[in-house]
């Protein structure tokens, strides 16, 4: 205590009790740790290789894979080379989390909405749809859509058809422009089915369980959204005499997407790791083309450094994405 | 400003990599360190398939039972005088050789095929040890397919298991006939058996004897058929890790112990018997040494003088072990084939004891 008419002293304080230094130390404490423990990790890593003669090499890369992949965007054949099926195995894998991101979104918005509905049976099947599906586990609920439903589907001759669609045992066939840029529906050859747009039952068991399972927390994020908006602003609307919808449209959910975005990134960060159980239902997706790669190769340890940098390069993507949508929607504080 | 440090992580890695000398050193010795780990735990963990009546399975009271559990069964008994004090883990096809490598497992007795680069140190680095089953991979369809040839599955889906050599072996020979198909895969034999009874897939592949073992718990058994085309070798061999040799070579003549046996017509009923007239007959040297009765075979090894012995009589020679579990005596009704002995025309031959 300094009173006001002693003369002020301008001593610098010791550095330990420096503000300004104080947090630099600490930081650097902990970065010193940190780097101790990494360097441990790492040559310990790089020592029991060096035993065994397995230091990283990334020679087998370019070798050929010697096998096939049953569903791939781009072209691939066992003469292609490995880093050719991971690259398959990743497009496969960004489709699926793709169109699960969108399925998803749809879905959990309109189940968060239901929640609010007026109708008590809207409401009552929003609640119990989120419910049962967030208390089962994916994989149960993955190898459930596969082996329960899909595997149910009539198969050949017998499918459901309807202009243009055939669906399957074996998938999805939808008409398209084939060879030459005709127009093909799909037809049943050799009792095979054919058509120029084939989804297999296993990316459609992956997307439908994806899109159910995250589909149920999108919407609680969603719900939780609304809820924090101040009733009073639904109260405004109605006496302006908007409707429900009207509402939620143009006063709501404009102000609850501030809550529902920071919720949402999280949720499509799952999306994105939870799509590697693909391996369960037969979908060649990049961790089932890696595990097979591994097998083949016993490159262990860069496989699985590729595996963990592609999901972490996909999450890190995502989230980017989602933070400057984040951004976007904030009150612009004047 | 927090974005300075997230760029600066490249240097401290790099700083990291400089440091790793510091690192203290793993273990390593002239002895077996497997052997002393399995002694010190009393116990011997075995890397198995369990769901595969006829190798490995789980019977309804959880002991296991098998050709590949007997293997286990017989290195324990060698090692530890004991056949009971076993651990087993069941492997799918993709974690076998990462919990052999790690560690996790002592020894993988899992109908695993014996080739070139599971076995090169710049590949898998295995060491295996005698093949206990020489098998062929097969492909299976229902009989009401009218699939007759590999070329009737054009364009077919084919269930198989990933990472296993079934998916490479299917690739060659597909491309060599110029057969296009869809591969589908799963982690484990149960998934992929599942799909293929799904009807998801027109066939399954995989190795004969498996396919066999497999149609056993089908159903209806009878409704599905093996191709008579054989696509390729399929040894199916124990496996142990490169860096202990002496474990691996315990591992190898604990089983030809076994494959011994049976030429000298040992069995599970009389190796006793032999033992008291070997002790008793010095003028049989063969047998005496065999038998751990003089020499020192055993200990060579790290085991037992009498480890033969103590083998046989947990589980009975090469001949009762395959007709037990996969021959006349077992559902799977499979043929000795190739794997007879070499005196009788087959493959199965134990080096010298010498």
């Amino acid at each position: 205590m300094v009173g006001p008419g002693a003369p002020r002293v301008r001593t610098a304080p010791p550095w330990w009790r420096n503000r300004r230094v104080l947090p630099w130390l600490v930081q650097a404490a902990v970065g010193l740790v940190l780097l101790l423990l990494i360097a441990f990790l790492v040559g310990n890593l790089v020592r029991n290789l060096t035993a065994a003669g397995l230091l990283l090499s990334w020679r087998w890369l370019g070798q050929p894979a010697g096998f096939d992949i049953a569903e791939s965007w781009l072209p691939f054949d066992a003469s292609m080379p490995y880093w050719r099926g991971l690259a398959a195995g990743l497009v496969n894998t960004l489709r699926a989390v793709l169109l699960s991101l969108v399925g998803a979104t749809l879905l959990g918005t309109a189940t968060g909405m239901a929640a609010f509905s007026a109708n008590a049976l809207l409401r009552g099947l929003a609640r119990a749809y989120v419910e049962v599906i967030r208390n089962i586990p994916l994989l149960l609920q993955l190898v459930f859509w596969y082996f329960v439903v899909f595997l149910s589907l009539p198969g050949g001759a017998a499918a459901i058809r309807l202009p243009g669609i055939a669906l399957a045992r074996s998938g999805l066939y939808l008409a398209g422009f084939g060879e030459g840029m005709r127009w093909l529906g799909p037809s049943l050859v050799n009792g095979v089915w054919q058509a120029p747009v084939h989804l297999s039952v296993e990316f459609g068991a992956l997307l439908t369980g994806l899109v159910v399972y995250s589909g149920a927390y999108i919407a609680e994020v969603v719900r939780g959204g609304i809820a924090a908006v101040p009733s009073g602003q639904w109260e405004a609307a109605s006496s302006l005499g908007m409707g429900w919808l009207a509402t939620l449209r143009h006063v709501v959910l404009p102000q609850a997407l501030r809550v529902i975005v920071p919720g949402l990134n999280t949720q499509y960060i799952s999306i994105a790791k939870n799509s590697s159980l693909a391996v369960a239902v037969g979908y060649s997706d990049l961790y089932s083309v890696a595990e097979t790669t591994l097998n083949q190769t016993g490159r262990a340890v860069e496989v699985i450094l590729l595996l963990l940098a592609a999901y972490l390069g996909i999450d890190l993507l995502l989230s980017a994405l989602m933070n400057g949508l984040n951004r976007l929607v904030q009150i612009r504080e004047r | 400003m927090p974005r300075r440090w997230f760029r600066s992580w490249p240097v401290v890695l790099l700083v990291a990599a400089a440091l790793a000398g510091c690192a203290p050193d793993g273990g390593g010795g002239v002895v077996s360190a497997t052997l002393a780990k399995i002694r010190g735990r009393d116990k011997l963990v075995c890397g198995v398939e369990g769901k595969l009546p006829g190798f490995s399975f789980v019977g309804p009271d959880g002991s296991y039972s098998g050709l590949d559990v007997d293997v286990c069964k017989a290195v324990a008994a060698a090692v530890l005088g004991d056949p009971g004090k076993i651990e087993y883990r069941d492997l799918n096809s993709s974690e076998r050789f990462a919990a052999l490598a790690s560690g996790e497992v002592d020894l993988l007795s899992r109908n695993t095929t014996f080739t070139l680069s599971r076995d090169a140190p710049g590949g898998n680095a295995l060491s295996f040890g005698p093949t206990t089953f020489y098998d062929g991979q097969g492909m299976m369809v229902p009989a009401a397919s009218g699939v007759r040839r590999l070329e009737d599955l054009a364009g077919k889906p084919i269930c198989v298991e990933s990472g296993t050599t079934t998916e490479l072996n299917l690739a060659d020979r597909m491309r060599e006939r110029g057969v296009p198909y869809t591969p589908l895969k799963f982690q484990t034999s149960d998934q992929t058996y599942a799909a293929y009874l799904g009807k998801r897939c027109v066939a399954v592949t995989s190795d004969r004897s498996q396919l066999a073992a497999k149609r056993t718990s089908f159903p209806q058994p009878d409704d599905h058929v093996l191709l008579p085309v054989v696509m390729s070798k399929e040894p199916l061999t124990p496996a142990s890790v490169n860096a202990d040799p002496a474990w691996a070579d315990a591992v190898r003549w604990t089983v030809y112990g076994l494959m011994q046996a049976e030429e000298l017509g040992i069995t599970q009923a009389n190796v006793a018997a032999k033992q008291t007239e070997a002790r008793a007959n010095p003028g049989q040297a063969d047998l005496r040494r065999f038998l751990g009765v003089e020499g020192d075979f055993g200990k060579q090894l790290g085991l037992p003088a009498d480890f033969v012995v103590k083998a046989v009589s947990a589980v009975g020679n090469y001949g009762e072990i395959f007709e037990r579990n996969v021959g006349a005596g077992s559902r799977l009704k499979l043929e000795r084939g190739v794997n007879r002995l070499w005196t009788d025309g087959g493959l199965i031959y134990a080096p010298p004891f010498r």
